[in-house]
């Protein structure tokens, strides 16, 4: 299976590779899948108190190339939304955007995942009620 | 110059060699006749030929040309052996050992013949890839008819005591099938040596043609038969219905008659570039060798890369190397590799795999490319993966609560 353009530009220029302080009390961390399963994603928001936007967004990825493209490009897509805009980012814009086969539809499927742990993860540091999501298909 | 992409999954597929392919092409044209023609010369002159090759490819083997079965291929011979010594031995018993390493052709073979009344003993194998045997013959029972071990496997190159299987095997009136695919030209065979009954091979994976393959049968000691699978005019001594591939023939006896030739030297040569490979990954951090190191194929090498997914590892080179992995995305079924996860490796580490098959026509040139470049993309990986980070942390991966899916 060939990969599309966009699965290699974010492959061999990934966008955010790093961590933020997770201790910041306005950084969010969201850590999803496990190895066994072939795909870890660990994403990172940073969000100005004062706008309520996100300023910053890194990731790190254990996973194939679509998962790692998955998960760069989430983060270039956080980068100056505000977080109730985040929430709505929906894994089959992703599929789009990088032209994803159905079998690697799980790996947007995570990365969506790993958003919504990021935004649940600040908005429990800050006192606010953790969203409740749908169950999505894979889990 | 270094000519690229480099070809390193030879026990997926291998090239022709130009020698084969010569010997091949009059047999599509001129001398184009059909073996079963008896009455005239184009008949005699394919005839000829097939009878020239079978007796080059018993010769690799040790068998007597009678006793060579032309395919399509190991599947079909699998197939055949297994389903064919089922269903003529029935009156003696339903019992069939294999084990859990054996390639899908062995497997599905035996599940389908689970539903017709078989019953089959997949024995697991040990951390280093070899079937115990006290195991084996702890599993043999009156109804036992077959035992069907491969002599090498294919994702790992670990190479079964074929000899101490089949002694079991003979004191016990049990028949021995072996899928010798991966094995048949890369290291010395020979059926009476090995005690072998029945055997799988196949010439594409010994520089010779695709579709065309063999089933050895023994004839003497036990006389062997099997039903046939596929009916019709009765070629093959009634084995194997179907008009004789005479030019892919003629090619799997040339890649044969080749390797007889030439794999010793081949094996010493392609061995010392294997570990020259091996050595260098090996020094990879929390790189780790899946399956017996001693008793192995000469051009096999399967590394793990913990902490990185094998897919994504390939995808930082696989423009200019091609290989395989035993992670889960480079299959459809989203599972690692099954023969992985028998030798008791973790899913990660599964997940964390590359097959290195080295072959007749790898340089050192290509060894040493593979090795820059397998590093730089393992190392650029560890720089994106957060289970490298907590590895580096000091983190027990264990102690996560993981999310599974």
């Amino acid at each position: 299976m060939a990969y599309s353009e966009k699965v290699i530009d974010h492959y061999q220029h990934p966008k955010n590779v790093g961590m933020l302080d997770k201790s910041k009390n306005n950084v969010g961390t969201g850590l999803v899948g496990a190895p066994e399963c072939g795909d870890v994603m660990r994403l990172q928001i940073e969000v100005d108190e004062a706008t309520g936007v996100i300023r910053d967004a890194k990731f790190k990825t254990f996973g194939c190339g679509s998962a790692i493209a998955s998960s760069s490009l989430a983060t270039e897509w956080l980068k100056g939304k505000s977080v109730d805009e985040a929430v709505k980012i929906d894994n089959m814009t992703i599929v789009e955007e990088l032209n994803l086969p159905p079998v690697k539809i799980h790996c947007s499927v995570l990365a969506e995942d790993a958003i919504k742990a990021a935004i649940n993860d600040y908005r429990k540091k800050n006192g606010l009620e953790e969203l409740q999501y749908e169950e999505s298909a894979i889990h | 110059m270094l000519k690229l992409p480099i070809y390193l999954d030879h026990n997926a597929t291998t090239p022709c060699d130009p020698r084969v392919v010569e010997a091949m092409v009059p047999y599509f044209t001129h001398a184009f006749g059909n073996a079963a023609s008896r009455n005239h010369p184009f008949g005699w002159q394919a005839e000829e030929a097939v009878d020239i090759a079978r007796e080059q490819v018993a010769k690799l083997i040790g068998a007597d040309p009678k006793e060579i079965i032309f395919t399509s291929g190991a599947t079909e011979g699998d197939n055949l052996a297994i389903k064919g010594v089922y269903e003529m031995y029935a009156s003696k018993g339903n019992h069939i050992i294999t084990c859990n390493i054996e390639h899908k052709a062995v497997l599905d073979t035996c599940r389908h013949l689970e539903k017709e009344g078989a019953e089959i003993t997949y024995l697991n194998v040990k951390p280093n890839g070899l079937i115990d045997l006290a195991e084996l013959e702890a599993a043999i029972k009156p109804a036992t008819i077959l035992i069907a071990i491969m002599y090498a496997n294919n994702e790992i190159g670990t190479v079964m005591p074929i000899p101490e299987i089949s002694s079991i095997a003979r004191k016990h009136g049990v028949l021995v099938f072996t899928d010798g695919v991966q094995a048949v030209g890369k290291i010395p065979v020979e059926v009476n040596k090995d005690g072998i009954d029945l055997m799988a091979f196949t010439a594409h994976k010994m520089y010779g043609p695709k579709g065309v393959g063999a089933l050895y049968v023994r004839r003497k000691n036990p006389r062997v038969k099997v039903t046939a699978q596929i009916d019709g005019g009765g070629h093959e001594r009634g084995m194997r219905s179907g008009t004789l591939n005479v030019p892919g023939i003629v090619g799997f006896g040339k890649a044969c008659e080749i390797c007889m030739q030439e794999m010793e030297a081949d094996a010493k040569r392609i061995s010392f570039l294997r570990d020259k490979l091996e050595n260098a990954l090996l020094k990879v951090e929390e790189t780790y060798l899946n399956g017996d190191k001693e008793s192995r194929l000469p051009h096999v090498s399967n590394i793990s890369f913990k902490y990185v997914e094998g897919e994504g590892l390939m995808m930082g080179f696989n423009k200019n190397i091609a290989l395989s992995s035993g992670s889960a995305c480079t299959s459809a079924s989203l599972e690692p590799s099954y023969v992985l996860k028998a030798l008791g490796l973790g899913d990660d580490l599964a997940h964390s795999s590359l097959r290195f098959g080295l072959g007749r026509f790898t340089t050192e040139e290509q060894i040493d490319y593979t090795i820059e470049q397998v590093t730089n993309a393992a190392n650029k990986l560890r720089e994106m993966s957060p289970l490298w980070e907590m590895f580096k942390d000091g983190i027990d991966l264990n102690t996560i609560e993981w999310a599974h899916h």
